[in-house]
């Protein structure tokens, strides 16, 4: 997990963690997607990709930090600048 | 008072997984139960169990449904979908009326055990997800299928020891008496699994017949040595008559009467009175005579103290009039919560199909089970009205008497 990942490794592995362990439909996967509205993760489905981040990514999500994060675009940054701070 | 009937029947146990197959291994008399090698390598005295397999519900439910059910929420909801379908429910009536839930259960070990392990190996309570709350608790199968069904009426799990599910039905039966409600999915589940049963096994209480166990469970039996821990789900519809009469649902038998006690004694030693008292509670209910039962559905779960108290019990209320008795744990081995539901359906059944399933390895009474007419082979008779009889630890005592339903 220390190993520097690129960000679009990064952004494959985050899909891909959707679709097979939140069982996001693959075809709502998009940037802009909101991840409320339109890929209906809630704040339970939130508990569970703490879990999922922090096996897959070796950190822990804040809830403070996530207020912010709307989108899967948000988000994305968000995971990106945790696994590669500089 | 509201007349009170069974429109839907589902079972998922260790002899069938619906109600065809379970009437096909009650007629046979088929043993669900298997040695379990997983737990002979934990330390079980007795890896005896019933054993049913995992219901796979992965594109059948969403994820959000799944994840907080245990198995045997995974089992009632198998149960429910067969009993809501042939009553003639579908989810456009569910929405559209009060229809409520009582299921019995009393426990859920193993996601408490998993979210446990995971915080001690974790030292943080966010790595344990948001699943296992609504797994663990107790209301597990209530609360998943309430949620599942879009269910708007009464809603709670009911904890009777062995005696839940049987305690469930009677709790709908007086709801719907009373007209505080039209239908309520009723039932047992019980999860099958070593976490839920090690502590019940230190108690010297399962048998050791591990070299034959299809014969183990032997209620009535003079060489019987313990019960067979089993489990599963079983979902009975309740519903008033003028409701059943409405929908033009098909009417599979009349609940008549419930029955209940404490035996007030001891925490796990059964006794003969309380059993009694709650025999002819639920018959003075029906406003039945004891000969007027065909059939005695007994608790007997295979252990010397309770087949013996029982059926010295069962000889007190019957003795004159001696109906057919066996104990369908001969061949499911003891389903726990879900046995006072499960002991209705096969009942049931019996009833529709007009045989008495055979009390299985029932070869020698002793002194007690021998006052009893327990059927030993499966036997062609009519069945008219039957008495299930469900008793838990604490002296818990259920009674519910049926009968086949006429205008």
């Amino acid at each position: 997990m220390n190993i520097l990942m690129q960000n679009e490794e990064i952004i494959t592995k985050i899909n891909q963690l959707l679709i097979e362990e939140i069982e996001i439909d693959e075809e709502q996967i998009r940037h802009e997607a909101d991840l409320k509205k339109d890929l209906g993760i809630d704040s339970l489905d939130f508990v569970d990709l703490f879990v999922i981040i922090e096996n897959h990514f070796g950190f822990k999500m804040k809830a403070e930090e996530m207020t912010d994060v709307k989108t899967l675009q948000d988000f994305y940054s968000y995971v990106i600048k945790r696994v590669n701070p500089n | 008072m509201t007349r009170v009937v069974i429109t839907g029947m589902g079972i998922y146990s260790v002899i069938g997984k619906n109600l065809d197959e379970v009437k096909d291994s009650l007629y046979q008399g088929k043993s669900g139960i298997i040695l379990d090698p997983v737990r002979k390598e934990m330390g079980f005295r007795s890896a005896l169990t019933g054993m049913v397999e995992r219901p796979q519900l992965k594109g059948i439910l969403d994820r959000r449904m799944r994840i907080g059910m245990a198995v045997q929420g995974e089992y009632a909801y198998m149960a429910t979908l067969e009993a809501l379908k042939g009553a003639g429910i579908e989810q456009d009536f569910l929405d559209q009326h009060e229809v409520g839930i009582l299921y019995g259960n009393d426990s859920s070990a193993v996601p408490v055990v998993e979210s446990v392990d995971i915080l001690r190996e974790k030292k943080d309570t966010m790595m344990i997800g948001s699943g296992y709350i609504f797994q663990s608790m107790n209301s597990t199968v209530s609360m998943n299928l309430s949620v599942i069904f879009r269910l708007r009426g009464i809603n709670f799990t009911i904890a009777g020891a062995c005696a839940s599910g049987s305690h469930a039905i009677g709790m709908g039966y007086l709801m719907i008496r009373q007209g505080l409600q039209d239908i309520i999915i009723c039932g047992g589940a019980q999860e099958i699994n070593p976490e839920s049963t090690a502590s019940f096994d230190a108690l010297n209480a399962f048998s050791i017949r591990e070299s034959e166990p299809t014969k183990a469970s032997r209620p009535f039996d003079r060489d019987r040595d313990g019960l067979v821990p089993s489990g599963g789900a079983a979902t009975v519809i309740l519903e008033s008559y003028d409701s059943a009469v409405k929908r033009g649902a098909t009417i599979l038998g009349e609940v008549m009467g419930y029955g209940f006690s404490s035996n007030g004694e001891h925490i796990s030693l059964p006794n003969v009175e309380g059993p009694r008292r709650a025999m002819q509670m639920a018959l003075k209910d029906s406003d039945m005579d004891a000969g007027e039962m065909d059939y005695i559905n007994a608790h007997a779960t295979s252990t010397l103290a309770g087949d013996s108290t029982e059926a010295q019990a069962i000889d007190d209320v019957f003795g004159k009039t001696k109906p057919l008795v066996s104990s369908t744990k001969s061949m499911t081995g003891h389903e726990m919560w879900m046995g006072g539901a499960s002991e209705v359906i096969y009942s049931t059944l019996m009833m529709q199909n007009s045989f008495v399933a055979a009390n299985i390895n029932f070869d020698n009474p002793d002194e007690v089970t021998g006052r009893l007419n327990i059927a030993r082979t499966t036997i062609h008779a009519e069945i008219n009205a039957f008495l299930s009889n469900s008793f838990g630890f604490g002296g818990t005592n259920s009674a519910l008497v049926f009968r086949k339903f006429s205008r």
